[in-house]
Protein backbone atom coordinates (compact mmCIF):
# COMPACT_ATOMS: atom_id res chain seq x y z
CA UNK A 1 0.00 0.00 0.00
CA UNK A 2 2.84 2.43 0.86
CA UNK A 3 4.42 1.93 -2.57
CA UNK A 4 1.09 2.61 -4.31
CA UNK A 5 0.49 5.74 -2.23
CA UNK A 6 4.02 6.98 -2.88
CA UNK A 7 3.41 6.51 -6.60
CA UNK A 8 0.16 8.49 -6.31
CA UNK A 9 1.95 11.37 -4.54
CA UNK A 10 4.73 11.43 -7.16
CA UNK A 11 2.16 11.38 -9.97
CA UNK A 12 0.27 14.29 -8.40
CA UNK A 13 3.53 16.21 -8.00
CA UNK A 14 4.28 15.70 -11.71
CA UNK A 15 0.78 16.79 -12.70
CA UNK A 16 1.58 20.22 -11.33
CA UNK A 17 3.82 20.93 -14.35
CA UNK A 18 1.00 21.37 -16.89
CA UNK A 19 3.24 22.61 -19.70
CA UNK A 20 0.52 21.91 -22.29
CA UNK A 21 -1.55 24.84 -21.00
CA UNK A 22 1.34 27.32 -20.85
CA UNK A 23 0.16 29.76 -23.51
CA UNK A 24 -3.50 28.80 -23.61
CA UNK A 25 -5.68 31.89 -23.11
CA UNK A 26 -9.02 30.08 -23.40
CA UNK A 27 -11.71 31.34 -21.05
CA UNK A 28 -13.99 28.66 -19.60
CA UNK A 29 -17.59 29.88 -19.14
CA UNK A 30 -16.41 33.21 -20.48
CA UNK A 31 -14.56 34.32 -17.32
CA UNK A 32 -12.24 31.55 -16.05
CA UNK A 33 -8.81 31.17 -17.72
CA UNK A 34 -8.19 27.50 -18.44
CA UNK A 35 -4.76 27.51 -16.74
CA UNK A 36 -6.32 28.81 -13.54
CA UNK A 37 -9.17 26.30 -13.78
CA UNK A 38 -6.63 23.47 -14.07
CA UNK A 39 -4.84 24.52 -10.90
CA UNK A 40 -8.09 24.97 -9.00
CA UNK A 41 -8.85 21.37 -9.91
CA UNK A 42 -5.32 20.45 -8.90
CA UNK A 43 -5.95 21.85 -5.42
CA UNK A 44 -9.00 19.60 -5.08
CA UNK A 45 -6.87 16.69 -6.28
CA UNK A 46 -4.32 17.56 -3.58
CA UNK A 47 -7.06 17.37 -0.93
CA UNK A 48 -8.12 13.97 -2.29
CA UNK A 49 -4.51 12.76 -2.17
CA UNK A 50 -4.18 13.83 1.43
CA UNK A 51 -7.42 12.04 2.23
CA UNK A 52 -5.95 8.85 0.77
CA UNK A 53 -2.84 9.22 2.91
CA UNK A 54 -4.86 9.85 6.06
CA UNK A 55 -7.21 6.96 5.29
CA UNK A 56 -4.65 4.35 4.32
CA UNK A 57 -1.28 5.44 5.74
CA UNK A 58 -1.94 7.28 8.98
CA UNK A 59 1.12 7.08 11.31
CA UNK A 60 -0.98 5.65 14.11
CA UNK A 61 2.04 4.39 16.02
CA UNK A 62 2.83 7.99 16.97
CA UNK A 63 -0.45 8.31 18.85
CA UNK A 64 0.73 6.10 21.65
CA UNK A 65 3.11 8.94 22.52
CA UNK A 66 0.17 10.91 23.84
CA UNK A 67 1.52 11.51 27.28
CA UNK A 68 1.98 14.73 29.20
CA UNK A 69 5.50 16.19 29.15
CA UNK A 70 7.72 15.53 32.16
CA UNK B 1 -13.00 57.71 7.10
CA UNK B 2 -15.75 55.20 7.92
CA UNK B 3 -13.82 52.19 6.50
CA UNK B 4 -10.81 53.17 8.57
CA UNK B 5 -12.97 53.40 11.71
CA UNK B 6 -14.34 49.92 11.05
CA UNK B 7 -10.80 48.61 10.70
CA UNK B 8 -9.91 50.29 14.01
CA UNK B 9 -12.93 48.59 15.63
CA UNK B 10 -11.66 45.30 14.26
CA UNK B 11 -8.21 45.97 15.75
CA UNK B 12 -9.87 46.64 19.12
CA UNK B 13 -11.68 43.28 18.91
CA UNK B 14 -8.49 41.30 18.28
CA UNK B 15 -6.80 43.15 21.12
CA UNK B 16 -9.66 42.17 23.38
CA UNK B 17 -9.26 38.53 22.33
CA UNK B 18 -5.70 38.79 23.65
CA UNK B 19 -6.99 40.20 26.95
CA UNK B 20 -9.58 37.41 27.15
CA UNK B 21 -6.92 34.75 26.52
CA UNK B 22 -4.77 36.38 29.20
CA UNK B 23 -7.59 35.96 31.73
CA UNK B 24 -8.14 32.33 30.74
CA UNK B 25 -4.48 31.35 30.84
CA UNK B 26 -2.18 30.36 33.66
CA UNK B 27 1.16 31.91 34.50
CA UNK B 28 3.18 28.86 33.42
CA UNK B 29 5.63 28.73 30.53
CA UNK B 30 3.88 25.66 29.10
CA UNK B 31 0.65 27.66 28.87
CA UNK B 32 2.15 30.89 27.50
CA UNK B 33 4.36 29.26 24.86
CA UNK B 34 2.33 26.25 23.65
CA UNK B 35 -1.16 26.87 25.11
CA UNK B 36 -0.67 23.83 27.40
CA UNK B 37 -0.76 21.68 24.20
CA UNK B 38 -4.52 21.82 24.39
CA UNK B 39 -5.90 23.36 21.19
CA UNK B 40 -9.02 21.67 19.81
CA UNK B 41 -9.71 20.59 16.23
CA UNK B 42 -11.28 23.76 14.82
CA UNK B 43 -8.86 26.21 16.44
CA UNK B 44 -5.90 24.01 15.44
CA UNK B 45 -6.91 23.87 11.75
CA UNK B 46 -7.92 27.51 11.41
CA UNK B 47 -5.01 28.91 13.40
CA UNK B 48 -2.46 26.73 11.59
CA UNK B 49 -3.87 27.86 8.27
CA UNK B 50 -4.08 31.44 9.51
CA UNK B 51 -0.38 31.49 10.30
CA UNK B 52 0.29 30.93 6.59
CA UNK B 53 -2.30 33.47 5.51
CA UNK B 54 -0.10 36.52 5.42
CA UNK B 55 0.53 39.83 3.74
CA UNK B 56 2.67 37.84 1.37
CA UNK B 57 -0.15 35.53 0.38
CA UNK B 58 -2.90 38.06 -0.04
CA UNK B 59 -1.30 41.37 -1.03
CA UNK B 60 1.85 39.95 -2.61
CA UNK B 61 0.00 37.47 -4.80
CA UNK B 62 -2.48 40.10 -6.02
CA UNK B 63 0.35 42.47 -6.85
CA UNK B 64 2.27 39.75 -8.65
CA UNK B 65 -0.80 38.57 -10.59
CA UNK B 66 -1.29 42.17 -11.74
CA UNK B 67 2.01 41.91 -13.63
CA UNK B 68 2.33 38.19 -14.41
CA UNK B 69 -1.19 36.86 -14.70
CA UNK B 70 -3.19 33.90 -13.47
CA UNK B 71 -0.11 31.63 -13.50
CA UNK B 72 0.74 33.06 -10.07
CA UNK B 73 -1.87 30.69 -8.61
CA UNK B 74 -0.04 27.63 -9.95
CA UNK B 75 3.29 29.17 -9.11
CA UNK B 76 2.71 29.29 -5.39
CA UNK B 77 -0.80 28.31 -4.31
CA UNK B 78 -1.51 24.94 -5.92
CA UNK B 79 2.01 23.67 -5.20
CA UNK B 80 1.50 24.74 -1.57
CA UNK B 81 -1.88 23.01 -1.59
CA UNK B 82 -0.10 19.67 -1.89
CA UNK B 83 3.29 20.19 -0.30
CA UNK B 84 2.42 22.13 2.87
CA UNK B 85 -0.16 19.60 4.16
CA UNK B 86 2.18 16.82 3.08
CA UNK B 87 4.92 18.23 5.31
CA UNK B 88 2.43 18.66 8.16
CA UNK B 89 1.41 15.02 7.67
CA UNK B 90 4.99 13.71 7.55
CA UNK B 91 6.86 16.11 9.83
CA UNK B 92 4.25 17.99 11.88
CA UNK B 93 2.75 14.84 13.37
CA UNK B 94 6.18 13.61 14.43
CA UNK B 95 7.11 16.94 15.99
CA UNK B 96 3.83 16.85 17.90
CA UNK B 97 4.49 13.31 19.20
CA UNK B 98 8.06 14.13 20.24
CA UNK B 99 6.92 17.34 21.90
CA UNK B 100 4.34 15.43 23.94
CA UNK B 101 6.76 12.68 24.90
CA UNK B 102 9.95 14.67 25.52
CA UNK B 103 8.58 18.11 26.39
CA UNK B 104 10.05 20.03 23.44
CA UNK B 105 8.51 23.41 22.67
CA UNK B 106 10.66 24.38 19.68
CA UNK B 107 12.41 22.58 16.85
CA UNK B 108 15.76 23.84 18.18
CA UNK B 109 15.18 21.96 21.45
CA UNK B 110 14.47 18.86 19.41
CA UNK B 111 17.54 19.21 17.18
CA UNK B 112 19.84 19.90 20.14
CA UNK B 113 18.67 16.77 21.91
CA UNK B 114 18.54 14.67 18.75
CA UNK B 115 22.18 15.35 17.93
CA UNK B 116 23.47 15.77 21.50
CA UNK B 117 24.85 19.22 20.75
CA UNK B 118 23.93 22.61 22.19
CA UNK B 119 25.96 24.63 19.72
CA UNK B 120 24.09 23.34 16.67
CA UNK B 121 20.86 24.53 18.29
CA UNK B 122 22.28 27.97 19.05
CA UNK B 123 23.50 28.31 15.47
CA UNK B 124 20.15 27.25 14.00
CA UNK B 125 18.31 29.55 16.42
CA UNK B 126 20.35 32.54 15.23
CA UNK B 127 19.95 31.60 11.57
CA UNK B 128 16.21 30.99 11.90
CA UNK B 129 15.62 34.20 13.84
CA UNK B 130 17.55 36.25 11.27
CA UNK B 131 15.48 34.81 8.43
CA UNK B 132 12.18 35.24 10.28
CA UNK B 133 12.54 38.97 10.90
CA UNK B 134 11.94 39.95 7.22
CA UNK B 135 8.72 37.93 7.34
CA UNK B 136 7.54 39.99 10.32
CA UNK B 137 8.63 43.19 8.61
CA UNK B 138 6.51 42.57 5.51
CA UNK B 139 3.46 42.10 7.73
CA UNK B 140 4.02 45.50 9.31
CA UNK B 141 4.56 46.97 5.83
CA UNK B 142 1.31 45.36 4.69
CA UNK B 143 -0.51 46.83 7.68
CA UNK B 144 0.84 50.29 6.93
CA UNK B 145 -0.12 50.10 3.26
CA UNK B 146 -3.61 48.75 4.04
CA UNK B 147 -4.50 51.39 6.63
CA UNK B 148 -3.17 54.12 4.36
CA UNK B 149 -5.29 52.87 1.44
CA UNK B 150 -8.47 52.19 3.44
CA UNK B 151 -8.32 55.65 5.03
CA UNK B 152 -7.53 57.23 1.64
CA UNK B 153 -4.22 58.57 2.95
CA UNK B 154 -5.52 60.06 6.20
CA UNK B 155 -3.61 57.44 8.20
CA UNK B 156 -0.09 57.62 6.77
CA UNK B 157 1.96 54.47 6.19
CA UNK B 158 4.22 55.11 9.20
CA UNK B 159 1.28 55.56 11.59
CA UNK B 160 -0.61 52.59 10.14
CA UNK B 161 2.41 50.32 10.56
CA UNK B 162 2.88 51.54 14.13
CA UNK B 163 -0.78 50.84 14.98
CA UNK B 164 -0.61 47.32 13.55
CA UNK B 165 2.67 46.59 15.34
CA UNK B 166 1.23 47.86 18.64
CA UNK B 167 -1.98 45.83 18.38
CA UNK B 168 -0.16 42.63 17.44
CA UNK B 169 2.37 43.22 20.20
CA UNK B 170 -0.48 43.80 22.65
CA UNK B 171 -2.40 40.58 22.15
CA UNK B 172 0.70 38.40 21.77
CA UNK B 173 2.15 39.97 24.91
CA UNK B 174 -1.01 39.25 26.89
CA UNK B 175 -2.45 36.11 25.38
CA UNK B 176 0.68 34.17 24.44
CA UNK B 177 0.16 31.17 22.17
CA UNK B 178 -3.51 30.76 23.15
CA UNK B 179 -4.33 34.39 22.35
CA UNK B 180 -2.39 34.17 19.07
CA UNK B 181 -4.22 30.98 18.05
CA UNK B 182 -7.63 32.46 18.91
CA UNK B 183 -6.91 35.66 17.01
CA UNK B 184 -5.68 33.64 14.04
CA UNK B 185 -8.86 31.57 14.10
CA UNK B 186 -11.01 34.69 14.23
CA UNK B 187 -9.01 36.30 11.43
CA UNK B 188 -9.19 33.22 9.20
CA UNK B 189 -12.97 32.94 9.52
CA UNK B 190 -13.35 36.68 8.97
CA UNK B 191 -11.21 36.73 5.88
CA UNK B 192 -12.71 33.68 4.22
CA UNK B 193 -16.18 35.08 4.90
CA UNK B 194 -15.53 38.63 3.74
CA UNK B 195 -13.23 37.47 0.95
CA UNK B 196 -16.14 35.72 -0.70
CA UNK B 197 -18.34 38.81 -0.27
CA UNK B 198 -15.57 41.02 -1.67
CA UNK B 199 -15.21 38.86 -4.73
CA UNK B 200 -18.92 39.04 -5.55
CA UNK B 201 -19.17 42.79 -4.93
CA UNK B 202 -16.09 43.64 -6.98
CA UNK B 203 -17.29 41.35 -9.79
CA UNK B 204 -20.56 43.32 -9.88
CA UNK B 205 -18.76 46.63 -9.50
CA UNK B 206 -16.54 46.12 -12.54
CA UNK B 207 -19.54 45.21 -14.69
CA UNK B 208 -19.16 41.44 -14.69
CA UNK B 209 -16.11 39.19 -14.76
CA UNK B 210 -16.74 37.96 -18.32
CA UNK B 211 -16.66 41.55 -19.57
CA UNK B 212 -13.40 42.36 -17.76
CA UNK B 213 -11.74 39.14 -18.89
CA UNK B 214 -12.77 39.77 -22.50
CA UNK B 215 -11.33 43.27 -22.21
CA UNK B 216 -8.04 41.90 -20.84
CA UNK B 217 -7.88 39.24 -23.56
CA UNK B 218 -8.47 41.71 -26.38
CA UNK B 219 -5.77 44.18 -25.28
CA UNK B 220 -2.29 43.13 -26.50
CA UNK B 221 -0.75 44.75 -23.43
CA UNK B 222 -2.71 42.58 -20.99
CA UNK B 223 -3.71 39.43 -22.93
CA UNK B 224 -0.74 37.49 -21.54
CA UNK B 225 -2.28 37.75 -18.06
CA UNK B 226 -4.79 35.03 -19.00
CA UNK B 227 -2.03 32.45 -19.37
CA UNK B 228 1.45 31.74 -18.04
CA UNK B 229 3.43 33.35 -20.85
CA UNK B 230 5.29 35.71 -18.52
CA UNK B 231 6.48 32.87 -16.28
CA UNK B 232 9.41 30.74 -17.41
CA UNK B 233 9.08 26.93 -17.06
CA UNK B 234 12.18 26.59 -14.88
CA UNK B 235 10.94 29.35 -12.61
CA UNK B 236 7.57 27.60 -12.36
CA UNK B 237 9.32 24.35 -11.46
CA UNK B 238 11.51 26.12 -8.89
CA UNK B 239 8.46 27.27 -6.98
CA UNK B 240 7.68 23.64 -6.14
CA UNK B 241 10.53 23.88 -3.62
CA UNK B 242 9.27 27.02 -1.86
CA UNK B 243 6.41 25.40 0.15
CA UNK B 244 8.96 23.11 1.80
CA UNK B 245 9.82 26.21 3.81
CA UNK B 246 6.49 26.10 5.61
CA UNK B 247 7.23 23.41 8.19
CA UNK B 248 10.67 24.95 8.84
CA UNK B 249 9.15 28.28 9.81
CA UNK B 250 9.28 28.20 13.63
CA UNK B 251 5.69 29.40 13.97
CA UNK B 252 4.40 26.45 11.94
CA UNK B 253 6.59 23.88 13.71
CA UNK B 254 5.63 25.27 17.13
CA UNK B 255 1.95 25.39 16.13
CA UNK B 256 2.16 21.67 15.36
CA UNK B 257 3.01 21.11 19.02
CA UNK B 258 -0.13 22.82 20.29
CA UNK B 259 -2.73 20.25 19.18
CA UNK B 260 -4.52 18.44 21.99
CA UNK B 261 -4.70 15.15 20.08
CA UNK B 262 -2.97 13.76 17.01
CA UNK B 263 -6.40 13.07 15.60
CA UNK B 264 -6.68 16.83 14.99
CA UNK B 265 -4.07 16.59 12.24
CA UNK B 266 -6.31 14.43 10.05
CA UNK B 267 -8.91 17.01 9.07
CA UNK B 268 -6.24 19.71 9.08
CA UNK B 269 -4.19 18.12 6.29
CA UNK B 270 -7.28 17.20 4.23
CA UNK B 271 -8.90 20.64 4.38
CA UNK B 272 -5.68 22.60 4.08
CA UNK B 273 -5.56 22.50 0.24
CA UNK B 274 -9.14 23.70 0.04
CA UNK B 275 -8.43 26.58 2.43
CA UNK B 276 -5.45 27.61 0.31
CA UNK B 277 -7.61 27.53 -2.80
CA UNK B 278 -10.34 29.60 -1.13
CA UNK B 279 -7.80 32.25 -0.13
CA UNK B 280 -5.51 32.49 -3.13
CA UNK B 281 -7.90 32.06 -6.05
CA UNK B 282 -9.82 35.33 -5.42
CA UNK B 283 -6.58 37.17 -4.58
CA UNK B 284 -4.87 36.15 -7.83
CA UNK B 285 -7.97 36.59 -9.95
CA UNK B 286 -8.66 40.08 -8.60
CA UNK B 287 -5.00 41.00 -9.16
CA UNK B 288 -5.58 40.31 -12.87
CA UNK B 289 -8.86 42.24 -12.81
CA UNK B 290 -6.97 45.18 -11.29
CA UNK B 291 -4.67 45.25 -14.34
CA UNK B 292 -7.67 46.29 -16.42
CA UNK B 293 -8.97 48.73 -13.80
CA UNK B 294 -5.71 50.49 -12.90
CA UNK B 295 -3.32 50.12 -15.84
CA UNK B 296 0.29 51.23 -15.77
CA UNK B 297 1.23 50.57 -12.13
CA UNK B 298 4.86 49.65 -11.40
CA UNK B 299 5.89 46.62 -9.23
CA UNK B 300 6.33 48.69 -6.04
CA UNK B 301 2.86 50.20 -6.49
CA UNK B 302 0.80 47.05 -6.85
CA UNK B 303 0.79 45.58 -3.34
CA UNK B 304 -2.42 47.44 -2.54
CA UNK B 305 -4.40 46.79 -5.75
CA UNK B 306 -6.87 44.68 -3.80
CA UNK B 307 -7.60 47.52 -1.43
CA UNK B 308 -7.94 49.91 -4.38
CA UNK B 309 -10.55 47.60 -5.91
CA UNK B 310 -12.44 47.48 -2.64
CA UNK B 311 -12.53 51.19 -2.07
CA UNK B 312 -13.55 51.88 -5.68
CA UNK B 313 -16.27 49.27 -6.08
CA UNK B 314 -17.96 48.84 -2.70
CA UNK B 315 -19.77 51.10 -0.25
CA UNK B 316 -17.94 52.63 2.67
CA UNK B 317 -19.26 50.20 5.30
CA UNK B 318 -18.61 47.09 3.21
CA UNK B 319 -15.25 48.50 2.19
CA UNK B 320 -14.33 48.90 5.85
CA UNK B 321 -15.43 45.36 6.72
CA UNK B 322 -13.47 43.97 3.82
CA UNK B 323 -10.49 46.12 4.74
CA UNK B 324 -10.67 44.49 8.17
CA UNK B 325 -10.60 41.12 6.42
CA UNK B 326 -7.46 42.09 4.57
CA UNK B 327 -6.00 43.39 7.79
CA UNK B 328 -6.62 39.92 9.22
CA UNK B 329 -4.18 38.60 6.66
CA UNK B 330 -1.50 41.18 6.99
CA UNK B 331 -1.48 40.78 10.77
CA UNK B 332 -0.32 37.17 10.58
CA UNK B 333 2.98 38.43 11.95
CA UNK B 334 1.58 37.61 15.39
CA UNK B 335 2.56 33.97 14.99
CA UNK B 336 6.09 34.82 13.95
CA UNK B 337 6.54 37.21 16.85
CA UNK B 338 5.16 34.59 19.22
CA UNK B 339 7.49 31.97 17.73
CA UNK B 340 10.55 34.19 18.06
CA UNK B 341 9.63 34.90 21.66
CA UNK B 342 9.17 31.17 22.35
CA UNK B 343 12.49 30.36 20.71
CA UNK B 344 14.45 33.07 22.48
CA UNK B 345 13.03 32.16 25.86
CA UNK B 346 13.34 28.38 25.52
CA UNK B 347 16.39 28.08 23.29
CA UNK B 348 18.49 30.82 24.86
CA UNK B 349 17.11 31.96 28.24
CA UNK B 350 16.14 28.51 29.55
CA UNK B 351 18.97 26.63 27.85
CA UNK B 352 21.61 28.86 29.38
CA UNK B 353 20.18 28.50 32.88
CA UNK B 354 17.81 31.46 33.16
CA UNK B 355 14.82 29.44 34.29
CA UNK B 356 16.80 27.56 36.93
CA UNK B 357 18.09 30.83 38.29
CA UNK B 358 14.97 32.99 38.09
CA UNK B 359 12.01 30.59 37.86
CA UNK B 360 9.06 29.93 35.56
CA UNK B 361 7.41 33.32 36.10
CA UNK B 362 10.49 35.26 34.97
CA UNK B 363 10.70 32.93 31.98
CA UNK B 364 7.25 34.02 30.84
CA UNK B 365 8.07 37.70 31.37
CA UNK B 366 11.27 37.26 29.38
CA UNK B 367 9.12 35.98 26.53
CA UNK B 368 6.86 39.03 26.85
CA UNK B 369 9.81 41.45 26.87
CA UNK B 370 11.12 39.82 23.72
CA UNK B 371 7.72 40.32 22.05
CA UNK B 372 8.07 44.08 22.60
CA UNK B 373 11.65 44.15 21.36
CA UNK B 374 10.95 42.29 18.14
CA UNK B 375 7.84 44.36 17.33
CA UNK B 376 9.81 47.62 17.71
CA UNK B 377 12.68 46.36 15.54
CA UNK B 378 10.29 45.11 12.84
CA UNK B 379 8.50 48.47 12.76
CA UNK B 380 11.72 50.46 12.42
CA UNK B 381 12.85 48.27 9.51
CA UNK B 382 9.41 48.52 7.85
CA UNK B 383 9.58 52.32 7.96
CA UNK B 384 13.12 52.36 6.59
CA UNK B 385 12.18 50.01 3.72
CA UNK B 386 9.00 51.83 2.70
CA UNK B 387 8.46 51.67 -1.09
CA UNK B 388 11.91 50.19 -1.65
CA UNK B 389 10.90 46.56 -2.17
CA UNK B 390 7.78 44.68 -3.22
CA UNK B 391 6.41 42.50 -0.43
CA UNK B 392 6.62 39.39 -2.53
CA UNK B 393 10.28 39.69 -3.48
CA UNK B 394 11.46 40.47 0.04
CA UNK B 395 9.64 37.44 1.43
CA UNK B 396 10.85 34.98 -1.18
CA UNK B 397 14.47 36.06 -1.29
CA UNK B 398 15.24 36.30 2.37
CA UNK B 399 12.89 33.93 4.10
CA UNK B 400 11.19 31.34 1.96
CA UNK B 401 14.25 30.14 0.06
CA UNK B 402 16.34 29.93 3.22
CA UNK B 403 13.72 28.03 5.20
CA UNK B 404 13.08 25.65 2.30
CA UNK B 405 16.79 24.92 2.14
CA UNK B 406 16.76 24.06 5.87
CA UNK B 407 14.14 21.34 5.35
CA UNK B 408 16.67 18.53 4.65
CA UNK B 409 17.98 19.05 8.20
CA UNK B 410 14.55 18.35 9.70
CA UNK B 411 13.90 15.40 7.38
CA UNK B 412 17.26 13.87 8.32
CA UNK B 413 16.66 14.42 12.04
CA UNK B 414 13.29 12.69 11.94
CA UNK B 415 13.83 9.90 9.44
CA UNK B 416 17.56 9.09 9.25
CA UNK B 417 19.19 7.52 12.31
CA UNK B 418 22.67 7.98 10.87
CA UNK B 419 22.36 11.77 10.51
CA UNK B 420 24.81 13.83 12.59
CA UNK B 421 25.27 17.32 13.99
CA UNK B 422 28.12 17.88 11.53
CA UNK B 423 25.82 17.20 8.62
CA UNK B 424 23.31 19.67 10.07
CA UNK B 425 26.03 22.26 10.68
CA UNK B 426 27.36 21.93 7.11
CA UNK B 427 23.84 22.30 5.70
CA UNK B 428 23.12 25.27 7.98
CA UNK B 429 26.33 27.07 6.96
CA UNK B 430 25.46 26.39 3.32
CA UNK B 431 22.04 27.97 3.80
CA UNK B 432 23.53 31.04 5.50
CA UNK B 433 26.17 31.43 2.77
CA UNK B 434 23.70 31.03 -0.08
CA UNK B 435 21.14 33.44 1.39
CA UNK B 436 23.89 36.07 1.74
CA UNK B 437 25.31 35.14 -1.67
CA UNK B 438 21.91 35.50 -3.33
CA UNK B 439 21.47 38.91 -1.78
CA UNK B 440 24.94 39.99 -2.95
CA UNK B 441 24.43 38.73 -6.51
CA UNK B 442 21.05 40.45 -6.63
CA UNK B 443 22.60 43.73 -5.52
CA UNK B 444 25.33 43.73 -8.20
CA UNK B 445 23.06 42.86 -11.13
CA UNK B 446 20.13 44.36 -12.99
CA UNK B 447 17.31 42.81 -15.03
CA UNK B 448 17.77 42.93 -18.78
CA UNK B 449 21.56 43.26 -18.59
CA UNK B 450 24.29 40.61 -18.84
CA UNK B 451 25.14 39.18 -15.42
CA UNK B 452 28.52 40.58 -14.26
CA UNK B 453 29.74 37.17 -12.99
CA UNK B 454 29.39 33.82 -14.86
CA UNK B 455 26.82 35.15 -17.35
CA UNK B 456 26.34 31.65 -18.79
CA UNK B 457 25.28 30.27 -15.41
CA UNK B 458 23.70 33.16 -13.54
CA UNK B 459 20.82 35.30 -14.71
CA UNK B 460 18.61 38.01 -13.34
CA UNK B 461 14.83 38.53 -13.20
CA UNK B 462 13.18 41.68 -11.82
CA UNK B 463 12.77 40.02 -8.43
CA UNK B 464 15.51 37.44 -8.11
CA UNK B 465 18.62 35.88 -9.59
CA UNK B 466 18.62 32.56 -11.44
CA UNK B 467 21.07 29.66 -11.65
CA UNK B 468 20.82 27.88 -15.00
CA UNK B 469 17.34 29.41 -15.19
CA UNK B 470 16.23 28.00 -11.83
CA UNK B 471 15.55 30.15 -8.78
CA UNK B 472 18.20 29.96 -6.03
CA UNK B 473 15.91 27.83 -3.85
CA UNK B 474 16.62 24.80 -6.07
CA UNK B 475 20.43 24.66 -5.73
CA UNK B 476 20.13 25.86 -2.12
CA UNK B 477 17.85 22.96 -1.12
CA UNK B 478 19.66 20.31 -3.15
CA UNK B 479 23.04 21.51 -1.85
CA UNK B 480 21.76 21.42 1.71
CA UNK B 481 20.56 17.82 1.24
CA UNK B 482 23.87 16.71 -0.29
CA UNK B 483 25.92 18.30 2.51
CA UNK B 484 23.65 16.81 5.18
CA UNK B 485 24.18 13.39 3.61
CA UNK B 486 27.92 13.63 2.95
CA UNK B 487 28.98 15.09 6.30
CA UNK B 488 26.76 12.68 8.22
CA UNK B 489 28.30 9.68 6.50
CA UNK B 490 31.86 10.66 7.42
CA UNK B 491 31.22 11.71 11.03
CA UNK B 492 30.23 9.85 14.17
CA UNK B 493 26.48 9.40 14.76
CA UNK B 494 24.79 10.14 18.12
CA UNK B 495 24.90 7.54 20.88
CA UNK B 496 22.69 4.46 20.62
CA UNK B 497 20.74 5.64 23.67
CA UNK B 498 19.72 8.84 21.88
CA UNK B 499 18.89 7.00 18.67
CA UNK B 500 16.71 4.55 20.63
CA UNK B 501 14.89 7.45 22.25
CA UNK B 502 14.04 9.01 18.90
CA UNK B 503 13.45 5.80 16.98
CA UNK B 504 11.71 3.52 19.50
CA UNK B 505 10.86 0.05 18.31
CA UNK B 506 7.15 -0.18 17.53
CA UNK B 507 5.33 -3.38 18.37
Amino acid sequence: MKVALTAVVVAVLLLHQDFWLWSDRTLLLGFLPVGLAYHLGYSVLAAATLWLLVRFAWPGHLEKDERPPP
Amino acid sequence: MIPALIVFAYLAVVLYIGVFAFRRGTASGEDFFVASRGLGQAVFLLSLFGTNMTAFSILGSSGMAYHRGVGVFGLMASSSALIIPLTIYLIGTRLWALGKRLGHRTQVQFLRDRWECGAIGTFLFALTAAMLVPYIVIAVMGGGHTLEAVSRGRVPYELGGAIVALVVMGYVFLGGMRGTAWVNTFQTVLFLLFGAVAFVLIARGVGGLDRVMAQIGSDPKTAHLLSREKILPREFFSYMFIPMSSIMFPHIAIACMTARRMEHFKKTVIFYPLCIMALWAPAVYLGVVAAAQFPGLKPGETDDVLVRLLTQHTGVVVSGLLGAGIMACVMASDSQIMALSTMFTNDVFVYYGGKDRFGDRVQVWTGRAFVIAIAVVAYLIAVALKDKEGIFEVAVRFSFSGFAALSPIMVAALFWKRSTKWGALAAGIWVLATVLGTWYLYSISAPGKAFPILPGVLGRTPGNITVFGFLPVVPMTLGSAVLMLAFSLVTRPPTQETIDRYFPKTG
